[in-house]
């Protein structure tokens, strides 16, 4: 049965930022930043269910992370994914999009027989938007980015519309096929009770003790686990030193208006505000 | 030392898109102490009409891939172009507009020749990096705009980056170059135009905050679209352009391609007049390098006021209807 991998991200919840985003010592404070489903990978999910839908591939979600990642996974399985992959490794630390994507395309490699890769547009955490083409041209496969609607899917093609800033392009992709999707293109399902309770116990098999291995086999229970050795990658193109891009500095944004001029909100207030503005800034237009 | 820059057209015109201007001339103030050159790449079926302004902002030559099947975004083919291109004029730096077109491309170049790329720069600075000589430092906010972090790409060639438009201002000093384009024949394989374009639909909105000086924005706190429409007659008073908080879109006060902010257009007007915005992370991160902010908003405590020059508080729906009437009386 042909494959439908997505890509998914655990990222900090930058829109929800509970006390200072950095540390002290200059490190970002994960603490004060919960967890979530990057936004539109969610949206990446759905196209990959409703094509589920129609031509019955199976739903294969990949994410690269830390152990906690897994909730991710856990989160797809309780909307429709058929199977869910971690891709783990001390090794993997500190990762750029150049290496991430080198790690990513090399577990699709692994898991095989996949047609389409479908990611995110963008993660909240870095914005980068790099990702998802930086794994297709790797895997060598056609690539459509800011899909906005899934038109059409067949065993051989795709028709999408592609958000062009200042056109709307409908376009017929040959397999395989890597789409990235805004989160204009569709709505979320949510997770499902049924699903929930059967994947409910899921977890990596290094946090399942010995005497409960084979219930959780027995149920599917075990979330896959793919480490450095479990790859086809080098070991100079992967982490911190594989990465051609370095973080130098990094520092947080201290909001600092300056000087702040108030006006009052009655007549009089409104009239010198006016006057400023057109003193200011308004003969710039003319 | 030498910096090459994808130029691109915008969508439904034969015009350059500005950000194609703008780091021209961003690209032309870094090489200058080095004696470097500007190098331009365009890959398409014409030329931009207005090519001729690139040398007016510094660029000494544009190379020229002619191909008819290339009007479109076909990302495989202009990858293949692209890199042929930098394999051939080893530039130290190449920088893309981050574009729809910017964005679907340079991952797939930086990819190919194994290179960093640093998305959406808002700050380009060339220095001493340790034993490396001079090196591009990168500059960009990260988790949603909460950090502000500077990237390096210390061991491999060329320095990748892209710029978001209306980020790096156009420069006012001129170099008036001569014209000069030189034709681009790279080996091309027909196999690399996989996609079919079936339509292509011009989006009705024509938005355009590139050119607007004074852009003037609601957000939830207008209320509903009838409100909204206070919005638009302020902004036609000043001349303005109409921007929008994501939830004044998400509400369906205004169409979404106005708004302003992470996942909307970042702007750098003269005047950035917020309505009804309460300044989240989000919204921010795509309006606080306007040079004035003014903002108008009922509570005292809205986080908009600590990136504010000038602020008022009121409520909106009184304010906004005097504003109109003074600036029609005093203009
Ligand atoms: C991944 C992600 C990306 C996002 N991207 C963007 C983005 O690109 N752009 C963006 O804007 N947001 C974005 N957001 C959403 C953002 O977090 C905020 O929800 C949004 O900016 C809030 O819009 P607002 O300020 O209009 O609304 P609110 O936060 O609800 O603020 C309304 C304000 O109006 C004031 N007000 C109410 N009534 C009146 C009145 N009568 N007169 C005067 N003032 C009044 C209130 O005091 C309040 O301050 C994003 C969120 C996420 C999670
Ligand atoms: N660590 C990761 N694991 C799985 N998918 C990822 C990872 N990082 C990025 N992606 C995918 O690539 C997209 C773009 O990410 P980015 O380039 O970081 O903006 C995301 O929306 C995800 O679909």
């Amino acid at each position: 049965m042909s494959k439908i991998v997505v890509l998914a991200k655990q990222v900090p919840d930058t829109a929800n930022i509970r006390g200072k985003a950095m540390k002290e010592d200059g490190t970002v404070n994960r603490a004060a930043l919960p967890a979530i489903f990057n936004p539109e990978d969610l949206n990446a999910l759905e196209t990959a269910l409703q094509i589920k839908e129609k031509l019955g591939w199976k739903v294969v979600l990949i994410t690269m992370g830390p152990p906690k990642a897994i909730e991710v996974i856990k989160d797809a399985l309780y909307r429709g994914a058929d199977e869910g992959y971690l891709v783990t490794d001390k090794k993997f630390a500190g990762s750029d999009t150049w290496a991430t994507s080198y790690i990513l395309a090399a577990a699709i490699r692994k898991i095989g027989g996949v047609k389409m890769v479908i990611a995110g547009r963008q993660a909240i955490d870095g914005d980068t938007a790099q990702v998802g083409p930086q794994v297709a041209e790797r895997l060598g496969f056609n690539q459509v980015t800011y899909v906005t609607a899934l038109d059409e899917v067949s065993q051989d093609a795709v028709v999408v519309e592609r958000d062009g800033e200042f056109q709307t392009e409908v376009i017929r992709a040959p397999l395989p096929v890597l789409l990235t999707v805004t989160a204009t293109a569709n709505t979320p399902r949510y997770p499902s009770a049924r699903n929930m309770l059967r994947y409910f116990k899921s977890d990596i098999a290094a946090n399942i003790p010995p005497e409960k291995r084979e219930i959780y086999d027995r149920n599917g229970w075990v979330i896959p686990v793919l480490d450095f050795a479990a790859l086809d990658a080098k070991e100079e193109f992967i982490g911190l030193k594989g990465s051609p891009t370095k973080v130098h500095a990094i520092k947080d944004i201290a909001f600092s208006g300056g000087s702040l001029k108030m006006y009052d909100a009655h007549v009089e207030g409104v009239k010198m505000l006016v006057r400023d503005l057109l003193k200011e800034y308004v003969e710039v237009n003319s | 030392m030498k910096t090459a820059i994808f130029i691109e057209k915008r969508a439904g015109t034969e015009r350059l898109r500005n950000v194609s201007l703008e780091l021209t001339g961003k690209a032309a103030a870094l090489m200058a102490p080095f004696k470097g050159e500007v190098v331009g790449i365009y890959v398409g079926d014409k030329l931009p009409e207005d090519s001729g302004d690139l040398f007016v902002y510094g660029m000494s030559r544009l190379v020229f891939y002619h191909n008819e099947h290339l009007k479109n975004l076909h990302s495989t083919a202009i990858k293949e172009v692209v890199v042929q291109f930098i394999q051939k004029e080893k530039p130290d730096i190449v920088l893309f507009g981050a574009t729809h077109t910017g964005r679907d491309i340079a991952p797939l170049v930086a990819s190919k020749i194994h290179t960093g790329l640093t998305a959406d720069c808002t700050q380009l600075v060339i220095d001493d990096y340790k034993d490396k000589g001079k090196i591009l430092y990168q500059i960009r906010p990260a988790f949603g705009g909460n950090i502000l972090a500077t990237i390096v790409t210390p061991d491999h060639r060329p320095m990748m980056a892209t710029v978001r438009e209306g980020v790096m201002p156009l420069p006012e000093h001129k170099a008036d170059n001569p014209v000069k384009v030189e034709e681009f024949r790279p080996d091309f394989r027909d196999e690399w135009l996989r996609n079919e374009f079936l339509s292509i639909v011009p989006k009705k909105s024509k938005v355009d905050f590139s050119r607007a000086n004074i852009i003037v924005s609601g957000g939830a706190g207008v209320g509903s679209r009838e409100n909204f429409k206070l919005i638009f007659q302020l902004a036609e008073a000043l001349n303005a352009e109409v921007g929008a908080s994501r939830a004044a879109v998400d509400f369906g006060f205004v169409e979404k391609e106005r708004q302003v902010g992470q996942t909307g257009s970042v702007v750098r007007p003269k005047l950035y007049i917020a309505c009804g915005i309460s300044g989240s992370i989000q919204h921010r991160a795509g309006m606080e390098e306007s040079k004035k902010i003014l903002a108008i908003n009922k509570d005292p405590n809205a986080p908009i006021f600590s990136i504010a020059h000038l602020g008022l508080v009121g409520d909106l729906k009184e304010v906004v209807p005097l504003m109109i009437r003074y600036l029609r009386e005093e203009g």
